[in-house]
């Protein structure tokens, strides 16, 4: 069956905060409602806690860390879950209970299998 | 039949056949994509070997199973690439029944419209699989370079297999969404066919049509459905009528009405009225719009047109479909109501559609009726000024001269 990464963008906070409790307890309720489905996934913390690597001058140059992507936009990545759906209709109804669904946007997007 | 006729006729056969086994293959193999590619070989092969051995007993037959072994080959290949045991060898199975024919078109119809591919490509798409166009025709049906097309066909194809964009005919309670998608590339097939200012094309016409009636099929009652199958019905019953043996339009009012065909006109206003019965609180454009056509299908001549009517229909499509070409077409109605000067106010007010030719073409005949002649004149000028199909010219360039013959 084909795998789908539901990467969520969301308002860019700290989900630990207190004041996210109710926010959490719905991604919980999510999680055990979709466990069928659900094979990993991560919540992430904001992106001003973010670090950008690059490495100037090809493999092997300088490499240059810095502070957060700092996008000027209401929704940032938070977070993702691996889903594994039958087809896309099936993965849309999933990441359509996802609440960053109805508080921001899900992208479904399918996942390489390498065969492996 | 000439050569190129016969060849024609070929092209045609295959493209018809060649639909219906691609529509079945991409069940069976669960792979549209693959389906196309074993489909175009053997589409390919039918058109090089027809010609020389004779058109098969059972067309559809031999194409099925020439898609077949391709779609084989294609698998062992891609397997024996991969280092693997083809895992799915397709068995033969009994010719499928048309109603499952049927049915695999429909799933075609809904996988190409389906919603995470964008309008335009699900426009394409259909009119690619369903229609069997090539690139370079639905380039040119869509208006966009056949590269550009070639190109969003790939990215379609891809976007099919990668995200498991599903085989099926959509369960009940998603049926309403997704069906008017369908419908509006359906109508968009049927309006390239029915070609209001170029050059007809009655096999998509027909297929349109057919689609359509298998809409019915699938969803009866549905008010949508019953009033696209309606207005297509009712414009169709025009065919005959709509244009001179040179190819140039007839307009509306000057139609021959007795060569249009009685059935689709009787077949057409029933239908409209079943999708008005079962028309919810709000109106449906596509019911609107048939019933905007019924008007003129059931009047004797332009002149007895109930045009009271029809600017009421027009009123009543604004609310839920307001666009320049239907504000104009209210404009047309309101001059034969009110008269030119009203018309022409009406017209004027739409303002939107300076690139369109009809737009000054409408001007242009109600200025001719207010004795504005020489406004007319340059009316018909900047219509004609527009980048069009050469009959569609020719029938401007005509009115034109009518008009300076006064």
């Amino acid at each position: 069956m084909p795998q789908y990464a539901a990467i969520i963008y969301s308002k860019d906070v700290d989900w630990t905060l207190p004041e996210y409790t109710t926010d959490m307890k719905e991604y919980n309720e999510f999680g055990q409602a979709a466990a069928a489905v659900i094979r990993g996934g991560a919540a992430l913390y904001q992106t001003s806690t973010a670090t950008t690597v690059r490495v100037q001058g090809g493999k092997g140059g300088d490499v240059i860390a810095t502070d957060g992507p700092y996008a000027e936009t209401n929704e940032a990545l938070t977070g993702f879950y691996l889903l594994e759906c039958a087809d896309l209709d099936e993965a849309i109804r999933v990441a359509a209970q996802i609440p960053a669904a109805w508080d921001g946007a899900v992208e479904a997007r399918p996942v390489i299998d390498f065969g492996g | 039949m000439t050569e190129a006729e016969a060849r024609a006729a070929l092209v045609r056969l295959v493209r018809d056949e060649g639909r219906r086994v691609l529509a079945t293959l991409a069940r069976v193999l669960g792979d549209l994509p693959l389906a196309e590619d074993a489909v175009q070989d053997a589409a390919v092969r039918a058109l090089e070997s027809w010609p020389r051995d004779g058109v098969p007993v059972e067309p559809r037959a031999w194409l099925t199973l020439t898609a077949r072994r391709r779609a084989i080959d294609i698998l062992r290949r891609e397997a024996a690439r991969a280092g693997k045991e083809a895992e799915s060898v397709i068995e033969p199975d009994d010719p499928p029944t048309p109603e499952t024919v049927r049915d695999d078109l429909l799933r075609l119809v809904f996988t190409c419209c389906h919603p995470a591919l964008a309008v335009e490509t699900q426009v394409a798409l259909a009119l690619r699989t369903l229609c069997g166009l090539s690139v370079a025709e639905v380039g040119a049906a869509l208006l966009v370079p056949e590269a550009t097309m070639a190109k969003r066909l790939t990215r379609a194809r891809q976007k099919i297999t990668k995200a498991a964009i599903p085989y099926t005919v959509p369960a009940d309670h998603e049926l309403p969404d997704r069906l008017r998608g369908v419908l509006a590339v359906v109508y968009l097939l049927f309006t390239t066919g029915y070609a209001p200012t170029g050059t007809p094309r009655p096999d998509l016409v027909d297929e349109a049509v057919r689609l359509t009636r298998l809409l019915r099929e699938l969803m009866p009652g549905e008010p949508s459905v019953l009033g696209l199958l309606a207005l297509e019905l009712l414009q169709d019953s025009r065919r005959a009528a709509r244009h001179r043996a040179d190819g140039t339009p007839v307009l509306l009012a000057d139609q021959d009405r007795g060569r249009w065909r009685r059935d689709l006109v009787e077949e057409g206003v029933l239908v409209v009225g079943e999708g008005l019965r079962r028309t919810p609180d709000v109106p449906d454009p596509y019911v609107v719009q048939a019933a905007i056509a019924a008007c003129h299908a059931l009047a004797p001549t332009w002149a007895d047109t109930d045009w009271a009517a029809v600017v009421s229909w027009y009123d009543v499509l604004l609310t839920v479909a307001d666009t320049p070409v239907a504000r104009l077409n209210r404009g047309v109605a309101v001059g034969e109501r009110d008269g030119p000067a009203a018309g022409l106010a009406a017209v004027d007010a739409v303002g939107e559609l300076s690139g369109y030719p009809l737009w000054h073409a409408a001007r242009a005949e109600l200025l001719a009726r207010l004795n504005r002649v020489d406004e007319a004149d340059t009316a018909y000028r900047a219509a004609l000024a527009i980048p069009q199909d050469d009959a569609q010219l020719t029938h401007l360039r005509r009115r034109r001269a009518r008009l300076a013959g006064r």
